[in-house]
């Protein structure tokens, strides 16, 4: 359990951080380093140079703008989960928030590492594709914006180049009608990784008719999924447990589930069903109990 | 690399390598024994230390990485030479322990969650302690030693004093 030697620089800059990528093609970034530091350890990762970005100020920030909630990369995960502009304008995130790892590592882990390593268990890329959050990624040629929906192409494979870095993560929020939200997770232990988790955010207008909805599985498959054709379904109704039972039977029909040593493919496709419908429910229920956007 | 560390309320600086963990720095270059090597990636918390006041694996971070940060590890809770904080005597009187492993990195979780709050409910004490793993207890005499502690503290007014940071 000793990793193997390399060298560690510590860039003051997302530019220079950049160029240090770009530079060495054996240059791998260290963030909080609750993943990458495990497996330096079993030497399953070998980088011969760790750019290490947690002294970069302007990577760590959590900002209110008109286009949604802006959070900085290197925002720690215990940060967000107190803060309360996330708390306020992302009930979702600061829901599954909890259930990301221990105290300890959300002490460490940080938000853009968790969007950046792509884990399909993961709470935070679920939470990002489930919002439609827009991932900002710079590398020593420029800046691009890339949809989380996009962002996700199988188990810790992203769309974010070697050279690249991811930068902030912006969550759109929801600023009208009584907004709600959901998340359930199933995992062999409290806080171990998900087999399957589900998360809903829905928006009910005065009279409890469902004006938006949300929903996603994390877990089931290689990525997080976004279960778009619910949202059709859905919006316009008032949220019957008939009715929104019936939807999630039919969206989860086509799901790609995997099967491993943990779950058969079929347990996670039931599963699925159960978590996002229970995560719809409990989303209208709370929109129901009078939580206002905003 | 050289890196300077507020461990305990001194200062150290030491020369190690970027691939040395904060866990052995404390231990074989720091002296620091009390912080124990269980798992060594991640999964068991025996390890667990402050890091700025929270709990932190130090398994899970490199030394270069805590370079200027201010940490306590458990020798940093006893208020004197020969002296038990109040909530390490809780877990002592509680029988919060057996073997001793997991204990030092029980105790700075739990002292974390105390920093924080004097009232946990039985839920924050669980989450609290969720990431460290006891192959002795059963936990259920940990989770008394903590709201023990807990007890006592609100009774004596004394908040978390006796960390030396």
């Amino acid at each position: 359990m000793k990793p193997v030697a390399f060298d560690y620089v510590r860039p003051a800059s997302i530019s220079e951080a950049c160029r240090l990528l770009a530079a060495d093609d054996g240059a791998r970034i260290i963030a909080g380093g609750q993943t990458l530091i495990p497996l330096l350890a079993m030497r399953l990762a070998r980088p011969a140079r760790l750019v290490d970005i947690a002294r970069i100020p302007e990577l760590a920030f959590i900002r209110d703008d008109a286009d949604g909630v802006r959070i900085g990369s290197m925002t720690r995960q215990c940060v967000a989960e107190r803060d309360a502009t996330a708390a306020r304008k992302l009930p979702l995130l600061a829901k599954a928030l909890p259930w990301v790892g221990h105290p300890p590592t959300r002490q460490r882990g940080t938000i853009g590492g968790s969007i950046a390593n792509g884990d399909p268990a993961a709470e935070i890329p679920l939470v990002a594709v489930t919002l439609e959050a827009v991932i900002t990624v710079q590398d020593a040629v420029g800046i691009a914006e890339i949809a989380a929906g996009e962002f996700y192409l199988g188990p810790m494979i992203t769309a974010l180049a070697d050279d690249g870095i991811v930068t902030e993560v912006r969550f759109p929020a929801w600023d009208s009608g009584r907004v709600g939200t959901g998340f359930h997770e199933i995992s062999a232990r409290s806080s171990d990784f998900a087999f399957v988790a589900a998360a809903a955010q829905v928006a009910l207008d005065a009279g409890g008719c469902c004006t938006a909805l949300a929903v996603g599985i994390g877990g089931a498959g290689d990525t997080p999924v976004r279960l778009e054709a619910l949202s059709e379904a859905l919006v316009g109704s008032h949220l019957g447990e008939t009715e929104v039972r019936d939807a999630v039977a039919a969206a989860c029909s086509d799901l790609e589930t995997a099967d491993d040593l943990h779950a058969s493919a079929a347990y996670r496709k039931r599963v699925a069903a159960t978590l996002a419908r229970r995560a719809i429910l409990d989303a209208r229920d709370e929109a129901v109990g009078g939580r206002h956007a905003g | 690399m050289r890196v300077d560390l507020h461990v305990n309320g001194g200062t150290v600086g030491v020369d190690v390598e970027p691939r040395c963990t904060l866990l052995d720095c404390l231990r074989d270059e720091i002296g620091l024994k009390g912080t124990h090597a269980g798992c060594e990636h991640g999964v068991c918390g025996a390890c667990t230390i402050l890091v700025d006041g929270e709990p932190a694996r130090s398994c899970l971070m490199l030394a270069v990485q805590a370079d200027g940060h201010t940490l306590t590890t458990i020798e940093g809770l006893s208020p004197g030479p020969g002296e038990l904080s109040v909530l390490q005597d809780a877990f002592c009187e509680a029988h919060g322990l057996q073997c001793g492993y997991c204990t030092p990195g029980m105790i700075l979780a739990a002292h974390a969650l105390l920093a924080r709050t004097l009232a946990p409910t039985r839920a924050d004490i669980v989450a609290a302690i969720s990431g460290n793993l006891c192959r002795c207890t059963g936990y259920g005499q940990i989770i008394e030693a903590i709201a023990l502690a807990a007890e006592r503290l609100r009774g004596a007014n004394v908040g978390m004093g006796g960390t030396r940071r």
